[in-house]
């Protein structure tokens, strides 16, 4: 049976069980959206590529397959570009799918060309450019294997529009020779466990940091386990958050720059530290001279190349986060029993209750008790999404995470105009279960044309907004280290947020008291629309603890 | 250049578009400092070797080692210790030779550096020389007392020596 170029990407995205398409068509993918046009695949129109990959990408955080984006050559591809970064700097699996002018027409600076393999070269596991419509099936199964093994992260396959009505023989179509790629089993080569097992048995104050890589296969059950095991506190990165439950005892919640300082100070205090699945960012290490400067390091990571990038590490596995534990609990368990309490657990203790942050007094909302009182709200499987800025590290500090997969926020890349576009991925994603997306009003200006999309597809998530109508975490940055000299932050009184979602047909809501957000938080959970809760909040509101740039973790204000 | 500074790095790539473009892509946003880089042809049909030299510790090469396994075209990466490979760079010079003294001192060094000339005019000469850069440097040196007009290095190629254990370093 001979097929066009477009109808075989689609067979081959549903030979790759994909189900939604997340994108805008235009003039070189139009024969791709005419293979559309009579599939079952559901497609996803949305308003601006950036939230294409967004959108991909919160729906693969939540399912842990890769989503799938498309975009039209030139400006629709770059339009992806800061989407494809994202999932890039989060290891998020994603296959994004761009057309490209004729193939003759390639190089000539033909209309809407770009190169835009070369320009996301940097930001992804790997770009084809398709030369001949025979090389679509195995090029769309090589992209999804590269995307989701591994390290997982964004793969790019860029299509000549003639390639799209070239026609192919499926079944005779060319074979890919990747032979410069192989999957990992991911299983932890004995030699490095043995090794493990012996600083763990030596160790008094262990401490176990668990990144992304924890979430990503699926280890949180394994990790917990291990921290039970050896009465360890876990402290997670940004990434993290969700790896263990955060109301568990041993959970000490989020370290780094913003990290809790309890959180700091036991991870300064360690004299082992097992890092599973994390990369050591200048965000979460703070001055990475003194980092663990008295700790020897385990550094469990599936990626060969993170051991010693940053931290110089005493023992690696580099194996999958799920395995490695998994195989260090059994071993552990055969050679000695559950470790009870001991002076470094009554210690952690202690500065779990030293340092636990005060309610804060003062007039207005304060976004620390706006967290707490949504954990309190919202169900504990609810998947919560991020802006960047003080937003996310509100979430971040003070949202309570219970479960893997359910905070979804861009870590690496910082990306604003994320957390709208990342909750209507998340829903589709999760249909039956609620999102909220907790944003700030820079970062929901920035994409915030997508409430369109999720009214029109119906995809109703919540939106609570901090709303202090200043970029708020460059302001807190001016405020501390530049003498209040606040240089273009300020936002102004536009828009009203409430008009504006019900301009899009959702509906909004500005709360006064913590009594107003409960109600409408309670509505919002009803609600059959997109719902755009606007929070008001003091512009002089700070992310507290931080530590500043360049300094150690025990350097923290707070 | 010293040889025990220099690390020779050997690749052998899938012989397709764009594949010297992500590997020098990957060199440049990680902010790796590479001096010689060639690119050819191998035994294997389908197959190019990119063989790079670059200085610094053994901490950098091996990030960088690490990062390039990661290219999915990268289908075998080879350290290689200069003291257990053969490593040759070609050098063309282009030197003046106006008078017949000066001209016949050349000719002397060529021979001693076992090297040759392949093109000649009035004003100069065109001299091939193949060795390690460091006998190149040398003969550099030399030559730079009569006038260089032109110089082309090709960079370093190499192989180990006898059976060298070739190191598994691709993803």
């Amino acid at each position: 049976m001979r097929l066009s170029g477009a109808k075989a990407i689609v067979e081959s995205l549903k030979n790759e069980k994909v189900d939604v398409v997340f994108g805008i068509p235009g003039g070189m993918t139009i024969p791709l959206y005419d293979a559309f046009y009579d599939s079952d695949l559901r497609h996803i129109l949305v308003r601006h590529e950036q939230c294409a990959a967004h959108m991909a990408d919160g729906y693969a955080r939540v399912r842990g397959v890769p989503g799938v984006c498309t975009a039209t050559s030139g400006p629709g591809a770059t339009n992806l570009v800061t989407g494809i970064g994202v999932a890039y700097m989060d290891s998020s699996p994603m296959v994004a799918i761009t057309g490209q002018v004729p193939r003759a027409m390639i190089g000539k600076d033909a209309f809407q060309e770009a190169d835009i393999v070369g320009i996301t070269n940097p930001i992804t596991k790997y770009g084809f450019q398709i030369t001949s419509a025979s090389e679509i099936p195995d090029t769309v199964k090589t992209a999804f294997l590269l995307a989701s093994t591994n390290r997982k992260g964004p793969v790019l396959i860029d299509i000549p529009k003639d390639v799209f009505t070239e026609e192919v023989n499926p079944d005779s179509s060319m074979k890919l020779n990747m032979k410069g790629y192989t999957v990992r089993s991911g299983e932890p080569h004995p030699y490095s466990i043995k090794k493990a097992l012996g600083l763990i048995l030596s160790s008094e104050r262990p401490v176990i940091i668990a990144g992304g890589g924890v979430i990503s296969s699926n280890a949180g059950k394994e990790l917990t386990q291990l921290a039970e095991t050896l009465m360890a506190p876990v402290a997670t990165t940004l990434m993290g958050k969700g790896s263990i439950p955060e109301n568990h005892p041993l959970s000490v919640g989020m370290l780094g720059m913003h990290g809790r300082v309890e959180s700091n100070m036991i991870v300064e205090s360690a004299d082992l530290l097992i890092a599973v699945g994390m990369r050591f960012s200048d965000r979460t290490t703070g001055n990475l001279e003194k980092f663990g400067e008295n700790a020897k390091v385990i550094h469990i990571d599936i990626d060969p190349a993170e051991i010693g990038k940053n931290v110089k590490v005493t023992v690696p596995i580099v194996a999958d986060a799920r395995k490695s534990l998994s195989t260090l609990v059994a071993r552990l368990s055969e050679i000695e029993s559950k470790r009870g309490e001991s002076e470094w657990s009554r210690r952690v203790n202690e500065m779990k209750s030293h340092y636990e942050l005060k309610k804060e007094a003062g007039e207005g909302i304060k976004p620390a008790q706006l967290m707490k009182l949504l954990r309190d709200l919202i169900p504990g499987n609810a998947i919560v999404t991020t802006g960047v800025g003080q937003n996310q590290m509100w979430a971040a500090l003070h949202f309570q995470v219970l479960e893997p997969r359910t905070f979804i926020t861009s870590g690496g890349l910082g990306a604003m105009g994320f957390g709208l576009p990342a909750s209507i991925g998340a829903k589709v994603a999760a249909p039956n279960r609620l999102v909220f997306n907790i944003d700030g009003d820079g970062s929901f200006i920035m994409t915030e044309q997508e409430l369109a999309t999720a009214v029109e597809e119906k995809i109703p998530t919540v939106t609570i907004i901090l709303d202090n109508r200043v970029l708020g975490m460059v302001r807190q940055w001016q405020c501390m280290f530049c003498d209040k000299r606040y240089s273009e932050i300020d936002l102004g009184n536009v828009p009203d947020f409430v008009k504006l979602a019900e301009s899009y047909g959702a509906e909004g809501v500005r709360i006064e008291s913590y009594k107003e957000f409960e109600l409408a938080i309670k509505r919002s959970m009803e609600a059959e629309v997109p719902v755009v809760i606007d929070v008001p909040i003091s512009a002089d509101e700070k992310v507290l603890p931080m530590v500043p740039p360049g300094k150690r973790l025990k350097e923290v204000i707070w | 250049m010293m040889v025990d500074e220099m690390n020779i790095i050997s690749l052998a790539v899938a012989d397709r578009p764009g594949v010297l473009f992500k590997v020098t892509s990957l060199i440049r946003r990680r902010g790796f400092n590479i001096d010689t880089i060639v690119v050819g042809s191998t035994e294997k049909e389908n197959v190019s070797r990119i063989t790079m030299t670059m200085k610094g510790d053994l901490r950098v090469v091996e990030q960088l080692v690490k990062q390039l396994s990661k290219i999915p075209d990268v289908i075998k990466i080879t350290e290689l210790p200069p003291s257990e490979s053969v490593y040759r760079e070609l050098a063309l010079v282009k030197v003046t030779a106006q008078d017949q003294s000066k001209r016949s001192d050349i000719l002397n060094y060529l021979t001693i550096f076992r090297s040759r000339v392949i093109d000649a005019s009035k004003d100069s000469l065109v001299v091939e020389i193949v060795g390690s850069p460091s006998k190149i440097n040398a003969f550099l040196d030399l030559m730079k007392g009569f006038g260089i007009i032109e110089l082309a290095r090709t960079g370093i190629v190499a192989l180990g020596r006898g059976r060298s254990r070739e190191k598994e370093g691709s993803e």
